[in-house]
């Protein structure tokens, strides 16, 4: 919990290493490394540029627009800015959802979450953790695991278009639908699309099941390395229900230090500045929120799969809890704080959706017409949800024309973003320090931020920008050494 | 039935020449051509490597911020895509998924569209107004042949 190796003491001394993945559009995000003659560390920062212009993007916008702008920040996403900003809007109109609706927008999270864990694990996380982050990392017993899972691609496949169809048939459009309402749903879900659904969720839960299995060997196998990479301890935050259970919708705020004892629980989130401020750092776009509790240098956390896992008292859906137990009691607990454990909880969590759509599938108010209430107009509303990458905050002030005054959105990344710059400073130090840059190395560090999938402002998709710029730089700003990665992955100089 | 020619605009509309995609199929799909089928998204995923399945060939179409004004037309291989962010994924990959689903995928070939300016909220910028025009041309040229060869001698890398 310091801030160490984030500034240099002397950086005109130094040596600039640059990973710069340009993927669209300028400025997305590097990773700068100062190191001095000997290679060694001196200061890292991973950078980011995040929502820039959003809130101009939607002031003077009527209010009721906005759960569909928002839809076009993020094209990963979409589902979980829809839903943060409609519980927002949900406030300014003074409603009280429906059951119903409750229950399909749970359902539509839910189908949300799956498809984004799913995307995550099998088609960008499972490469690095089944082949080693570089080439001769442990292949024998890695290519037993490969044979016992032979249809991981296709069932991760799967699973993603499995919930892409809970998404359409829930918000009624493929693409940035338009069920989520302020004060509901503007539909229910028909006997026959439920039916649709039901006769693939038994499947459903089985593959999701089997990725659990497959973390847990993945991780059991080399738990040393799987704990000790990038490893550090932090502070975790989440939505947690009144009973202390997993709720990824809707709960109180819950923080614990890094010795897992409270800094506050079951807090409202409608005032949520009464207990993080967020600071400006004048080297990245993003912003850095901190408990205020904890101050500055003290009150960074970590959001997403790991803090909700962590932080719950239980998961109130059998098969997901009992792996929570285990990932819990797993080597004396010791896999709790590890960044390469976010696949894990990712993996329970992905479970957990899965045996929740069922669930709910099950439940005759999905049927229901009662789906829209509405009641006194405030001026402010703050929604909040977990979305798959950790906790997103929506907060709107609007005028008596119903008009956006203000917005601020807490993102997910955002909450994240001093914990991916420890686990970058944490990687550069165990595998960077003292030696020659290789290929395999700088991929360590993003195999770090891959644990964390952040969203960096991605919803702009224009070809060209090569992914990964690597550039080594002397004191005197002279260019020594690039390396460029391809978007297919082939590296050049 | 499905269309033997799929053609996959993308990009995001509410952020300025990213939109070149979309709107090169919305003009496109004002044709009605019954051999065509046009989808758009903001951004590819794995998922539509379903969307290839049963077609004869497939064209991708992506605003582009490094090839020359006004457009490049390239023919694509499937090739797995290496990013440390689920938030990217090329043409390229899409076809490598289907790959891994079915098999050796379509035909497929990139247009690429010169943009300018991907602020969101930002308009079409002028540039990429004049080079949509331009691409409308070829893409119409495009579907009206069907022979592997013909598009060939359209490929354009700039």
């Amino acid at each position: 919990m310091t801030f160490a190796l984030e500034t240099a003491t002397h950086p005109e001394n130094l040596k600039r290493v640059v990973i710069e993945p340009v993927t669209r559009v300028e400025g997305h995000g590097k990773v700068t490394l100062l190191l001095d003659e000997d290679n060694r560390v001196h200061q890292a920062r991973f950078h980011i540029v995040e929502f820039r212009g959003f809130e101009k993007f939607v002031q003077g916008r009527p209010f009721w627009e906005v759960p569909v702008l928002v839809q076009r920040l993020c094209g990963i996403c979409p589902v979980s800015h829809n839903l943060a900003a409609c519980k927002a809007m949900d406030t300014i109109i003074g409603a009280t959802v429906p059951a119903a609706a409750d229950k399909l927008r749970r359902l539509m999270h839910m189908g949300q979450i799956l498809q984004s864990h799913a995307l995550h694990f099998f088609h960008l996380s499972a490469p690095d953790l089944l082949f080693g982050f570089d080439a001769a990392v442990g292949k024998r017993n890695i290519a037993g695991i490969v044979a016992a899972y032979p249809d991981i691609a296709r069932q991760g496949v799967a699973l993603r278009r499995y919930g892409q169809e809970v998404i359409r048939l829930t918000s009624g459009k493929r693409v940035h639908g338009t069920g989520v309402i302020p004060g509901g749903m503007n539909k229910n879900l028909s006997r026959d699309e439920r039916d649709c659904l039901l006769q693939e969720i038994d499947q459903v839960i089985a593959w999701s099941q089997a990725a659990v299995e497959l973390i847990k060997a993945i991780y059991s196998e080399r738990p040393d390395f799987h704990n000790g990479f990038g490893f550090y301890r932090s502070s975790f935050m989440s939505l947690v229900r009144d009973d202390g259970a997993l709720d990824l919708y809707h709960g109180g705020l819950r923080a614990r230090d890094e010795h897992g004892q409270p800094i506050f629980d079951h807090v409202d989130y409608s005032h949520y500045w009464d207990y993080i401020h967020e600071e400006v750092k004048s080297w990245s776009y993003c912003k850095f929120p901190f408990i205020r509790a904890r101050g500055r240098e003290q009150g960074w956390y970590r959001v997403g799969p790991l803090a909700r896992i962590n932080n719950c008292d239980f998961i109130p859906t059998h098969r997901a809890d009992a792996e929570r137990k285990i990932f819990k009691e797993f080597g004396g607990g010791s896999a709790t704080q590890a960044t390469l454990a976010y696949h894990w909880a990712r993996m329970i969590e992905m479970l957990h959706a899965a045996e929740v759509i069922q669930e709910l599938l099950h439940d005759a108010d999905l049927q229901s017409d009662d789906l829209v209430s509405s009641g006194e107009r405030q001026l402010r509303g703050v929604g909040v949800i977990e979305a798959p990458r950790g906790t997103l905050i929506h907060h709107y002030r609007i005028n008596e024309d119903e008009q956006i005054v203000r917005a601020n959105l807490i993102v997910a990344t955002s909450h994240n973003n001093q914990a991916m710059n420890e686990a970058v400073r944490q990687v550069a130090l165990q595998y960077l320090d003292g030696q020659q840059l290789t290929e395999g190395l700088l991929n360590h560090i993003e195999v770090a931020i891959r644990a964390f999938d952040p969203c960096l402002s991605c919803a702009t998709h224009a070809v060209g920008k090569m992914p990964l710029e690597v550039e080594l730089v002397d004191a005197a700003g002279t260019l020594i050494q690039r390396l460029i990665k391809d978007s297919d992955g082939r590296h050049r100089t | 039935m499905t269309a033997p020619l799929l053609i996959f605009g993308y990009g995001n509309p509410s952020r300025g020449d990213d939109a070149l995609g979309p709107l090169l199929l919305e003009r496109l799909q004002a044709l009605n051509l019954p051999h065509v089928e046009a989808l758009t998204d903001f951004q590819l995923q794995v998922e539509h490597a379903f969307d290839l399945q049963g077609r004869e060939r497939v064209l991708f179409i992506d605003a582009s911020i490094s090839c020359t004004a006004p457009y490049a037309f390239s023919r694509l291989h499937a090739q797995k895509d290496t990013s440390y962010t689920s938030h990217v994924m090329s043409p390229m990959a899409v076809l490598h998924a289907f790959r891994e689903l079915y098999g050796d995928p379509p035909p497929a070939y990139l247009l690429q569209v010169r943009g300018e300016r991907f602020e969101l909220g930002e308009a079409l910028s002028a540039a990429a107004t004049a080079n949509l025009d331009l691409c409308f041309d070829l893409l119409q040229k495009l579907c009206t042949k069907s022979d592997f060869q013909e598009w060939e001698q359209f490929v354009v890398l700039r």
